[in-house]
């Protein structure tokens, strides 16, 4: 039997030498360019890190909150073989940082992941806990075909997750081979309020597979919404809520978040408007144009019908004024508040973008149910006798505008009991399509009940909110701020 | 347990040992009726052969039983839209949209009194559509023109499937004492495809107290008077070989299996159906 095989090996042996030969009588005879081709690794993590760089996990930035020391790795618990991934997601008071988060990288090159449709691991948890966020193509240099799978809820026992891989043709050398954050469980109210608890978690056998099992490609762009928007030629538009979602083995629906380069953009009309490869639509003319996408040769729900009429005018510059005269909330031509969020509260409809045109920013509330414009801390006001708002209707029919302030009260918080607040409704008549209008609002006309249930004529020592209620007409907004005559 | 079952359990086994070793080439023999006495390849667009078709219209309520016996929420029609046949397949196609009362329309074809037989072999070759709420069938039952009613005249399910389960396809006998929830069901897995993705061959062959059921190139399940019998306690009547039976063809939308369609769900959905084909075996099919 040795015998036979050592002859084996032999003729093994002396038919590798001939393939050599003819592959390299083949070299000899072409000309032709050889491309370089990746290592087709499938295994990130089995019992051991497999082919990933000597650190193994990198992490998010701690200066961010980040917490480097929760990351390790467990011999004493295995979905197969003697080892897992052990995550101990920090509490929110850990000082090492309160979240955990990071990246694993291939060791060399990259790999071709092309063969492969997904990638999957097996995971369990010490409670049933989620993780905010599992995917690939991160790599902390481009991140040219991230992944984002959101939210995958845990279970106290193994169970196999999948990250779908929108367009396997795509990863011909990719080094961004996991990457995962995950913060602590809320069991009480889901705001992250520091009352969150850490949790364990253990994740094996992870690697990318060829599932055939995985189907039913639906991709969208704008989350599968049909949007209109006005646009002003020299700007730029990202194109936002870029989906794909898969069918997988168990009938369940996956949605992935993948990069823009995973679709191909097109622009109805390139003379008004064309889309780069990062998802960026660049607005160059006037006219109409309709941005669709495709992802991996199928039509993505949603589209965007760009109405552009020109460049962008911007509202009147407000007058210079003595800093004691004005507390500005948003204005590039005074000092503002700090922090401001443009939505700190909102309906589901409203879509919010800022942009700027010549150093001025501005931002746009489209299809405005309300929004609520929130800072850091409160602004005493009661010295001064108007508030300022520049608006646009960029709607046309039948505009509504109520302009209401929110006082936190001497508590400076949300809630406890103390809060007041009121409106003012702008005369619709105030309103034109396409031109700016300056409304002066007297401080003390604020006077009608609010939608959010305060009687109106607020205090004013502490206000914290201006918000716009609306009946889903659409604005520009500038220079928001209290002055004083 | 079964003897016959345990020969085919060992037949499975040897056959998927001898593909691993020597390649697909190798296929299990699953069908040995192979005498061709019908069979539709729906080879004309736009036109469905009515000498072995009929359509069932409606919500069932003409027949007796709204909903088709099932809390099924679809009205049935003829319309192109719902039933049609394009580059060589027929289309079953179900739609969200409201006509005469139901919220969703598709098709029912089935062929009684045109293409009926006793014992034989019945196969298709389908893709399924997916999503939940969607209850595809290929399916016999027992002529009734004697006047005996169901589950009396039996009922032959090659091949159902809930949109909810990609994977998966079951086949199920009904008869007097084991019909409706209590009827007797095996269910086949895919390890590597899908029903909406493929195309999937699904057929029984039946003969005097035995029906096999398989999936391509594997039989999963063997119905026979005995498992019958170990399956209702001696209970279940054998009703297989009384009559002939015909074959029907649907796409149903919700119902007491699948459940109503949910948000995700995506319309409309097509059955794609290759062939219909049905044999006979020389012997048995002879003798009747």
């Amino acid at each position: 039997m040795k015998n036979r095989k050592h002859i084996n090996v032999k003729t093994i042996f002396s038919l590798t030498l001939v393939l050599i030969l003819l592959s390299s009588c083949e070299r000899e005879l072409s000309d032709e360019a050889v491309f370089a081709t990746f290592p087709n690794t499938a295994e990130i993590y089995t019992d051991s890190p497999v082919g990933l760089t000597d650190e193994f996990f990198r992490s998010f930035d701690p200066a961010l909150g980040a917490n480097p020391e929760a990351f390790g790795t467990d011999d004493n618990v295995a979905f197969e073989g003697n080892s897992s991934i052990r995550i101990d997601v920090p509490a929110p008071n850990d000082p090492n940082g309160n979240f955990v988060g990071g990246i694993f990288l291939d060791r060399g090159e990259g790999r071709n992941l092309t063969e492969y449709t997904a990638l999957t691991f097996w995971a369990r948890a010490s409670i049933t806990a989620s993780i905010g966020l599992v995917g690939f193509g991160t790599d902390f240099e481009e991140n040219k075909f991230a992944v984002e799978r959101r939210n995958i809820p845990l279970s106290t026992d193994w169970r196999k997750y999948i990250v779908p891989i929108p367009d396997p043709s795509k990863l011909v050398q990719e080094k961004g081979m996991f990457v995962f954050s995950a913060g602590g469980l809320d069991i009480i109210d889901s705001e992250p309020n520091g009352n969150e608890i850490g949790f364990t978690f253990w994740m094996d056998e992870l690697r990318f597979e060829n599932l055939s099992t995985i189907a039913q490609l639906r991709p969208a762009i704008f989350s599968g919404e049909d949007l209109t928007e006005q646009g002003f030629t020299g700007t730029i538009l990202p194109v936002v809520g870029l989906e794909a979602t898969f069918n997988a083995p168990s009938g369940e629906n996956i949605t992935v978040l993948p990069a823009p380069r995973y679709f191909d953009f097109s622009s109805s009309d390139t003379n008004v408007a064309f889309v780069n490869e990062l998802g960026l639509i660049e607005i160059v003319g006037e006219g109409t144009t309709t941005i669709t996408g495709q992802l991996d040769g199928v039509l993505a729900q949603g589209s965007l019908n760009l109405e552009v009429l020109g460049s962008f005018v911007g509202a009147e510059t407000p007058p210079v004024r003595d800093p004691g005269d004005v507390i500005s909330i948003f204005s590039d031509a005074y000092t503002s508040v700090t922090n401001l969020n443009f939505a700190i509260f909102n309906d589901p409809n409203v879509q919010v973008q800022t942009q700027s045109f010549n150093g001025d920013q501005i931002v746009t509330y489209d299809n405005l149910g309300f929004v609520g414009l929130g800072w850091d801390g409160t602004n005493d006001v009661s010295g001064m006798t108007h508030l300022h708002v520049d608006v646009q209707l960029t709607s046309s029919t039948n505009p509504a505008l109520t302009v209401e302030l929110i006082d936190f009260g001497a508590d400076n918080a949300d809630g406890g009991g103390d809060d007041t607040g009121g409106g003012f409704v702008v005369p619709s008549s105030d309103l034109t399509e396409g031109t700016w209008v300056g409304i002066d609002i007297p401080i003390n006309a604020f006077t009608q009940a609010t939608g959010g249930g305060f009687s109106g004529s607020p205090n004013l020592n502490n206000i914290a909110r201006v918000a716009f209620i609306s009946n889903g007409s659409s604005f520009i907004i500038d220079n928001i701020y209290f002055y004083r005559e | 347990m079964n003897k016959s079952l345990n020969k085919i359990i060992g037949f499975l086994f040897v056959s998927s040992l001898c593909i691993t070793g020597c390649g697909a080439d190798d296929t299990q023999t699953v069908a040995t009726f192979t005498s061709l006495v019908a069979e539709d390849n729906f080879d004309v667009d736009g036109q469905i052969d009515t000498s072995f078709w009929n359509f069932d219209i409606g919500d069932g309520s003409e027949q007796g039983i709204p909903g088709w016996g099932n809390n099924e929420l679809q009205f049935y029609t003829d319309r192109t839209e719902n039933v049609t046949v394009e580059n060589g397949f027929l289309l079953i196609t179900a739609r969200q949209e409201d006509f005469n009362g139901a919220q969703y329309t598709s098709a029912r074809l089935q062929t009684q009194g045109k293409i009926q037989q006793q014992y034989g072999r019945f196969e298709a070759r389908i893709r399924l559509p997916f999503g939940k709420g969607m209850w595809p069938a290929f399916w016999l039952l027992g002529d009734d023109s004697d006047g005996n009613i169901w589950p009396q005249i039996g009922e032959i399910d090659i091949m159902e499937n809930t949109g909810d389960a990609p994977t998966e396809i079951f086949g199920t006998v009904h008869g007097p004492g084991y019909s409706g929830a209590n009827s007797i069901s095996k269910t086949y897995t895919f390890q590597d495809s899908r029903v909406d993705t493929d195309f999937h061959i699904y057929g029984i062959e039946w003969g005097p107290d035995y029906i096999n059921y398989y999936v391509d190139d594997v039989l999963y399940y063997q119905m026979t008077p005995k498992v019958l019998a170990e399956e209702t306690n001696g209970e279940g009547e054998w009703v297989f070989n009384d009559r002939p039976f015909y074959i029907i063809l649907n796409l149903a939308v919700g119902g007491n299996l699948p459940g109503p369609p949910n948000a995700e769900t995506v319309f409309p959905q097509t059955m794609v159906v290759d062939y219909v084909r049905v044999y006979e075996n020389i012997e048995t099919n002879s003798t009747n």
